[in-house]
């Protein structure tokens, strides 16, 4: 794995870090740490008396302002800085104004958190980074060569100590350059809430998604409702009439008879199909009805004990109404239980599912059981699940997800 | 007896069919409509003596066509209902029989047409006030049941499900090779044994029916 931060560079191989670019690139960052963090001071006490003169002249949010100001080059340049010792770069998480013009800037800018953080970085910054990175610098090449210089036949053990920490400097350096690194990621990437317009973006397309899923389903079975199925019932029914015509025993009728076999096998074919695809009973009555109906013609018995305190959103319901079948189906085929049960509650805002079954047990939730795509279905819901099935069972199957009544 | 039928059905092809079907046995199609307002409409201007119905219809495509059966039977006391439909579901039978009592209602699915001398037996049936169940809601449900009919033994417990499915007595003793004797004897134990109300045979029938379903 490629290292990506300097800390992370440290942690290889001695060699490989050591011939690496990471411990010159740690010095540029210490470096120039030194050189901005004067600049900032600089910079800082200019704003700040700048900020104070023109409070007498234009009274209001100027001082604040400035200073705010020059926190604010403070910490671009820090980001830019910083990718000498962390390659993943930091977005900016300060947010467009809300209107074009200074005023508005400055009031959007104002109102940040991320503001206000840039600015306490800025006074650490000034009031102890940067003496730091002059510390660790001075330390680390400074005594070696004032113990050199000093060098005689009686303090030759201070030229070995000096020797012994330039050797070590590259990793002085680079602990310093991560540790700084570290803090400045703390104070300047975005919080989630900043990121928030995108996650939410991601989200909304998960849905989407799923969605468009469930839409193709209702399209598909829709179509084979008002088409194949109504063909099938009008040939059976044509079938019907044709048998009245033809005299009992005759070669015809067994044909006829065998004809209305094959059909009554496609109508049964169909039938399944269409359940799996999108159960009418569960667009017209709700999860409690379809989990009902689905359990009555279920192999085995299943006891249902679903409370909710009405119609799930619409989405919900469809994935819930999945996520049973789906478990339902696994105890059917593969656990040997003589007894399943569904239960599932709705406690403030959490939609609360447990299957369970008495079967035996040995679920492998990640051995491709079905379970793992119901998990995603549930996870793009804000959901999650979670799987106990111990050899020897029983199984319990936990889901909870969010869920709000409109 | 000719009957008077209004046929409720989005498909065209098929509400063409029944409607010659029920024809060609000599009942009148009074009115042969497309969605659930017009089938409302139509019984609301010329009850007939049966609606055969989809569940499945306009205006919303969700079970319109059972909803309209059901307040029709609220409305016109007892109007003699069959419905239709692509699926077996359990809710959708029990949300029809358990209207006005459950007489003189049929649930099918759509497959039976084909089985044309049953399913004209069936509309009689419905039609005369008996309670006409779909062998596959019968089969399902007779899967599982346990328990309220525990006290039934086997050989009535079939005779149940066959009487809920709408066969006649003589059918029945056919249908199990026993004489119709032994059918009234079993018939007689069922009632006694799920402390039915002695009324008439008929809804004693569809009581013991609705029962079975129930339980």
């Amino acid at each position: 794995m490629h290292p990506k931060t300097a800390w992370q560079a440290m942690a290889q191989r001695p060699l490989s870090f050591l011939t690496s670019s990471w411990p010159w690139r740690s010095l540029a960052y210490l470096a120039g740490g030194v050189v901005v963090g004067a600049a900032a001071v600089l910079v800082f006490a200019t704003g700040l008396v700048a900020g104070l003169v023109l409070l007498v002249v234009l009274v209001g949010v100027a001082p604040l302002a400035g200073v705010v100001l020059s926190s604010m080059a403070v910490a671009t340049v820090e980001r830019y800085r910083l990718r000498l010792v962390d390659l993943d770069s930091l977005p900016n998480p300060h947010r467009e104004p809300e209107a074009p013009g200074l005023r508005s800037w400055v009031a959007t800018r104002l109102k940040e958190q991320v503001t206000w953080r840039e600015l306490m970085f800025t006074l650490v910054s000034a009031a102890a980074l940067w003496w730091l990175d002059l510390l660790v610098l001075c330390f680390s090449f400074g005594v070696p060569v004032l113990t050199f210089e000093a060098a005689d036949g009686d303090t030759w053990p201070w030229a070995v100590f000096g020797a012994v920490v330039l050797l070590a400097s590259p990793y002085t350096v680079t602990s310093w350059a991560g540790a700084r690194a570290a803090l400045a990621r703390t104070f300047l990437a975005p919080r989630d809430e900043e990121l928030g317009e995108e996650l939410k973006e991601v989200r909304a397309s998960q849905v989407r998604l799923l969605d468009s899923f469930d839409a193709e389903r209702v399209r598909i079975e829709r179509d084979l409702h008002d088409g194949a199925q109504q063909r099938l019932v009008s040939l059976g029914m044509t079938l019907g009439l044709m048998r009245l015509d033809v005299p009992e025993g005759s070669p015809l009728a067994e044909r006829l008879t065998e004809a209305e076999g094959q059909l009554a096998t496609a109508h049964k074919e169909l039938r399944s199909l269409i359940r799996g695809l999108n159960p009418p009973v569960l667009a017209d009555h709700g999860l409690v009805a379809a989990i009902q109906d689905y359990a009555s013609r279920f192999p085995i018995p299943v006891t249902v004990d679903l409370q909710l305190p009405g119609r799930l959103p619409r989405q919900l319901e469809t994935t819930m109404y999945y996520v049973i079948n789906e478990a339902m189906t696994n105890i059917a085929r593969h656990s040997g239980a003589a007894h399943a049960a569904v239960r599932g509650r709705y406690h403030s805002d959490l939609l609360v599912l447990d299957i369970s079954d008495d079967g035996k047990g040995g679920v492998d939730p990640e051995a491709g059981s079905g379970l793992t795509g119901l998990a995603d279905r549930l996870k793009a819901l804000g959901g999650r699940m979670r799987v106990s099935s111990p050899a020897g069972g029983p199984t319990l199957l936990h889901v909870e997800v969010p869920c709000h009544f409109a | 007896m000719p009957l008077r039928v209004i046929v409720a059905e989005d498909a065209v092809l098929l509400r063409e069919g029944l409607v010659g079907l029920l024809q060609r046995f000599g009942h009148e199609t009074v009115a042969a409509v497309g969605d659930a307002d017009a089938l409302v409409e139509a019984v609301r201007k010329d009850p007939p003596d049966l609606v055969v119905t989809d569940v499945r219809m306009p205006p919303s495509n969700g079970d319109d066509g059972l909803r309209a059966a059901v307040d029709l039977r609220e409305v016109h006391k007892g109007l003699p209902v069959l419905v239709l439909s692509q699926y077996v579901e359990r809710s959708y039978a029990m949300r029809l029989l358990d209207s006005c009592g459950g007489a003189g209602v049929g649930y099918l699915l759509k497959e039976r047409i084909g089985a044309v001398a049953d399913f004209m037996a069936a509309v009689d049936r419905v039609a005369a006030g008996g309670a006409v169940v779909d062998p596959e809601v019968i089969h399902q449900l007779v899967r599982l049941r346990q328990d309220p009919l525990e006290r039934l033994s086997g050989r009535e417990k079939e005779v149940l499900s066959l009487m809920a499915q709408g066969h006649s007595n003589a059918n029945l003793a056919s249908q199990l090779f026993i004489s119709e004797a032994a059918v009234n004897k079993h018939i007689g134990n069922i009632f006694n044994k799920l402390d039915l109300p002695v009324d008439t045979d008929g809804h004693r029938r569809v009581l013991a029916v609705l029962a079975f379903l129930r339980a």
